[in-house]
C-alpha cells in the first residue's frame, strides 16, 4: 500500500482515463499519478495521443471520460484554483509579433504580475537583453520561442504543463531549458511534458509511454 | 409525469432506441402526409369559396401559410436541439438540429416564393417589403448562417456547437427583427397591403388550412427523421448493432 | 493586474503598433459612402433624404471588416489557449474584447461621421442625431459581432461567413439608427428610436458576452 503517498496526495491523478479521437481510441483504462518533485515525460510515437492527453491534464480538453483530481479534488471543479498553480505551454507560443518581448511577456504572466525587475531577469536568463525593446518580429523563430519560455524563471508556479518546449531552440537554450526543468524539479515542483528530448539528466524522471497502435 | 420525461429522454438520447422506435412512425407519417396533402388541397384548390376580395389567387395560402409556420417553428426546434447539445451534450440532438436546418430553410424558402407569386396579383408586383415578407427573408438569412456555420469546421463537434449558439443568438433576435422590421413597415407602407390580415376566415376556407397545417407538420417529422436515421447509421457505422443491420 | 485588463491593454497597444487595424476601416467608410453619390445621384435634395442610411450602412460595412481581426490573431498565436488556460471568466474577456473592438472601430468612426455628413448633404438637424445613433449603436454591432467572430476565429476563410452570421442580426439596429437619423432631418422626435437603440445596447451588453464566450469554448475541443 502507498501509504507515504497518504500523507501527500499527489498533485495530479488521473483515473482510468479514456479519450477517442475521430473515432479512434487513444488511450483507456489509463490511470497514473504526479507527485511533487516529479517530472513526468509522456513518451510515445506520432498520433499516440500526447498532446491530447497533456492538453487534458491542464484542464483544456474536456472531452473525454474518467476523472483527473488536483490534489484529490475533480480538477474541473477546482478549476480556478487549480489554474492559478500551473503553467500550461502550448506548442503556440502565444507572442505577439507587433510587440517587444518586455510587452509579451507582461502579458504572459499576467495572473502572476511579477514586477519589472523580474521581467527583466528572465528576459536576461533567455539571452534576451539588448533585444527589450524590439518588435518580436525581428526574432528568429528560436528567440521568440525564448520569449515564451522566459515565463518559466519570471514566475514561481509549482506544476508545468509543457508540450515540445524543446522546440527551435539552439544548443544553449536546450541546456538551460534543461537546467530550468531541474531547478524546479529540485524546488519540489512538478512538471509534466511531452519531448523527444532525453531527459535522463533530470532527476524524479518518469516516463508514460502512450499506445499509438492504429 | 417528470419520471416519464425523464425516461423518455434518455432513450431520445439512444440512437438504436430511436432507430428502432421511428421505423414504426414513418408508415404512419407517410399516410398521414399523403392524406392530408390530397384531402387539404383538393379541398382547399377546388372546393373552397373563392375570396370576394381576391378570386381565387388566395388559394396559395394552402401552401404559403403552412410553410411560413413551419418555417418559424422549425428553427425554434433546431434551436432547442441545440441547446440540448450544449448542455447535455447529447448526440442525437445535434443530429437531429442538423437535420433539421435544411428541411426549415427549404419551408422558409417555399413561404417566401410562394408569397411573391401571390404577392403579383395582388399587390402587382413580386416583391414588397412588407413586414412579414422582409422578416421572412431574415429568418432565412438565419438559417443559411446556421447551416453555413455547420459544416465550416474541421471537427464535427464544434461546428455543430457554434450551430447551436448561432441558432440561440438567432432565437433572441428574431422577436427583435420581427418588431423591428414591423415597426420599419408601417412607417413606410400605407396599411392598406394587409392583405394577409383576416379577422374571420370563412370556416370552409379554414378547415382545408388547418388540414394543411397539420399535414405540413406530419411531412416535416417525416423528413427530420428520415434524414436523422441516415445520420444516426453514419456515426454508429462502427458500432456492433449497425453492422449487424447491415449484415441482414 | 487581471488578464481581462492585460489584454485590454495589449490589444489597445498592438492597434497602436498597427494603425492599419483601424485606419483602414476609416477610409473604407469614407469611400463607401462617395460611391452613393457617384452612382445614384448627387443632387443635394435626393442625398439628403438617404444621407443617415447611407452613412448607417457604410459603418456596419466598416464594422464588419473589422471583425475578423478580433479573435483570429488570438486564436492562430495561442492567445487563446492561454485565456482558457488561465482559468479567468471568458465572460469579462468577451466583454473587454468587444470594449477595445469599439474604441478602434466604432468610436473613430462615430467621430468620423459629420464629416461624411458633410459629402452627403446632411440636414444640419440631423448631425446631432447621427452621432448619437453611432454612439450608442455602434457598441451594439461590436457585442453581436464579437459573438459571429468567436464563432468563426477557428474556421479557414471565415471572414465572409462572419458576415453572412452576423448581417441579419445587424438589422434592427440599422433600422432604428438610420430612422432616428431620418425624422431628425425632417424636423421630427427621434428619442424613441434612440431609446430602443437603448434597449439594445443593454441587451447586447448582458447577453452576447455570454454567447461569445461559449463560442470561444469551442475552441477548447480541438
Amino acid at each position: 500500500m502507498t501509504v507515504d503517498r497518504a500523507a501527500d496526495l499527489p498533485v495530479l491523478e488521473a483515473r482510468d482515463l479514456y479519450c477517442e479521437r475521430d473515432d479512434r481510441d487513444l488511450f483507456t483504462g489509463l490511470s497514473f499519478t504526479v507527485g511533487r518533485g516529479e517530472l513526468l515525460q509522456l513518451a510515445g510515437p506520432n498520433g499516440a495521443g500526447k498532446t491530447t492527453l497533456l492538453r487534458l491534464l491542464a484542464g483544456l480538453n474536456r472531452d473525454y471520460s474518467g476523472e483527473v483530481l488536483f490534489q484529490g479534488q475533480a480538477l474541473l471543479k477546482v478549476y480556478a484554483e487549480y489554474a492559478a498553480q500551473r503553467l500550461y505551454l502550448g506548442h503556440l507560443a502565444a507572442v505577439k509579433k507587433a510587440l517587444t518581448p518586455l510587452e509579451n511577456l507582461r502579458w504572459l504572466t499576467a495572473a502572476q504580475a511579477p514586477d519589472d525587475d523580474r521581467l527583466w531577469q528572465a528576459l536576461e536568463q533567455v539571452s534576451l537583453r539588448g533585444y527589450e525593446e524590439t518588435p518580436c518580429m525581428q526574432l528568429s523563430a528560436g528567440q521568440q520561442r525564448r520569449v515564451s519560455l522566459a515565463r518559466l524563471c519570471a514566475t514561481d508556479v509549482p506544476l508545468w504543463i509543457l508540450d515540445e518546449p524543446f522546440t527551435a531552440l539552439d544548443k544553449d537554450g536546450v541546456s538551460w531549458l534543461e537546467q530550468q526543468l531541474e531547478r524546479q524539479v529540485a524546488a519540489g515542483g512538478t512538471v509534466i511534458i511531452t519531448s523527444h528530448h532525453a531527459l535522463q539528466s533530470v532527476p524524479g524522471l518518469r516516463q508514460l509511454t502512450l499506445g499509438g497502435s492504429l | 409525469m417528470w419520471q416519464w420525461l425523464k425516461r423518455l429522454y434518455h432513450r431520445l438520447g439512444s440512437p438504436k432506441w430511436f432507430y428502432e422506435i421511428s421505423a414504426r412512425w414513418i408508415p404512419w407519417l407517410v399516410v398521414l402526409s399523403a392524406v392530408g396533402a390530397v384531402t387539404g388541397i383538393v379541398w382547399g384548390l377546388a372546393y373552397a369559396p373563392a375570396d370576394y376580395l381576391q378570386g381565387n389567387s388566395f388559394r396559395i395560402i394552402y401552401i404559403h401559410v403552412p410553410a411560413a409556420i413551419l418555417a418559424q417553428s422549425a428553427y425554434m426546434m433546431m434551436a432547442v436541439a441545440g441547446a440540448i447539445y450544449l448542455i447535455w451534450r447529447m448526440k442525437m440532438a445535434a443530429w437531429v438540429a442538423k437535420c433539421i436546418a435544411p428541411i426549415g430553410a427549404s419551408f422558409c424558402l417555399i413561404a417566401l416564393l410562394t408569397g411573391a407569386i401571390w404577392g403579383k396579383p395582388t399587390w402587382g408586383t413580386w416583391w414588397v417589403w412588407d413586414a412579414r415578407l422582409t422578416s421572412m427573408l431574415m429568418l432565412l438569412f438565419l438559417y443559411f448562417g446556421v447551416m453555413a456555420l455547420q459544416q465550416a469546421m474541421e471537427s464535427e463537434d464544434s461546428s455543430f456547437r457554434a450551430g447551436a449558439i448561432l441558432a440561440l443568438v438567432g432565437v433572441v433576435n428574431i422577436p427583435i427583427i420581427k418588431y423591428s422590421v414591423e415597426w420599419w413597415n408601417t412607417l413606410h407602407q400605407p396599411a392598406t397591403l394587409k392583405l394577409t390580415e383576416k379577422p374571420s376566415m370563412d370556416p370552409a376556407m379554414l378547415w382545408p388550412l388547418l388540414i394543411m397545417i397539420v399535414t405540413t407538420y406530419a411531412f416535416f417529422a417525416l423528413l427530420v427523421i428520415l434524414r436523422t436515421r441516415n445520420e444516426i447509421l453514419w456515426h454508429e457505422r462502427k458500432r456492433q448493432w449497425v453492422r449487424e443491420l447491415l449484415e441482414k | 493586474m487581471s488578464l481581462v485588463t492585460a489584454t485590454i491593454r495589449r490589444d489597445l497597444l498592438l492597434a497602436a503598433r498597427n494603425p492599419g487595424e483601424w485606419a483602414n476601416p476609416l477610409m473604407f467608410f469614407l469611400m463607401v459612402a462617395a460611391l452613393f453619390p457617384l452612382a445614384v445621384d448627387p443632387d443635394p435634395s435626393f442625398l439628403e433624404k438617404i444621407a443617415g442610411g447611407v452613412i448607417w450602412v457604410a459603418a456596419l460595412l466598416a464594422t464588419l471588416l473589422s471583425l475578423d481581426g478580433l479573435y483570429r490573431p488570438d486564436v492562430e498565436d495561442g492567445s487563446l489557449e492561454q485565456w482558457l488556460a488561465s482559468g479567468e471568466s471568458l465572460y469579462g474577456l468577451a466583454l473587454g474584447k468587444a470594449l477595445v473592438h469599439w474604441c478602434i472601430s466604432g468610436l473613430p468612426l462615430t467621430l468620423m461621421s459629420p464629416l461624411l455628413g458633410l459629402m452627403l448633404s446632411l440636414p444640419d438637424e440631423a448631425y446631432a442625431a447621427l452621432v448619437l445613433s453611432l454612439l450608442i449603436g455602434t457598441p451594439v454591432l461590436s457585442l453581436l459581432g464579437a459573438v459571429g467572430a468567436a464563432l468563426t476565429a477557428g474556421v479557414r476563410g471565415g471572414g465572409l461567413l462572419l458576415s453572412l452570421l452576423i448581417l441579419p442580426l445587424y438589422i434592427p439596429v440599422l433600422i432604428f439608427a438610420a430612422s432616428a437619423v431620418y425624422h431628425a432631418g425632417i424636423g421630427m422626435t427621434y428619442n424613441g428610436q434612440l431609446a430602443m437603440l437603448g434597449a439594445m445596447l443593454a441587451l447586447a451588453m448582458a447577453l452576447t458576452p455570454f454567447a461569445a464566450a461559449a463560442a470561444l469554448k469551442i475552441n477548447l475541443l480541438r
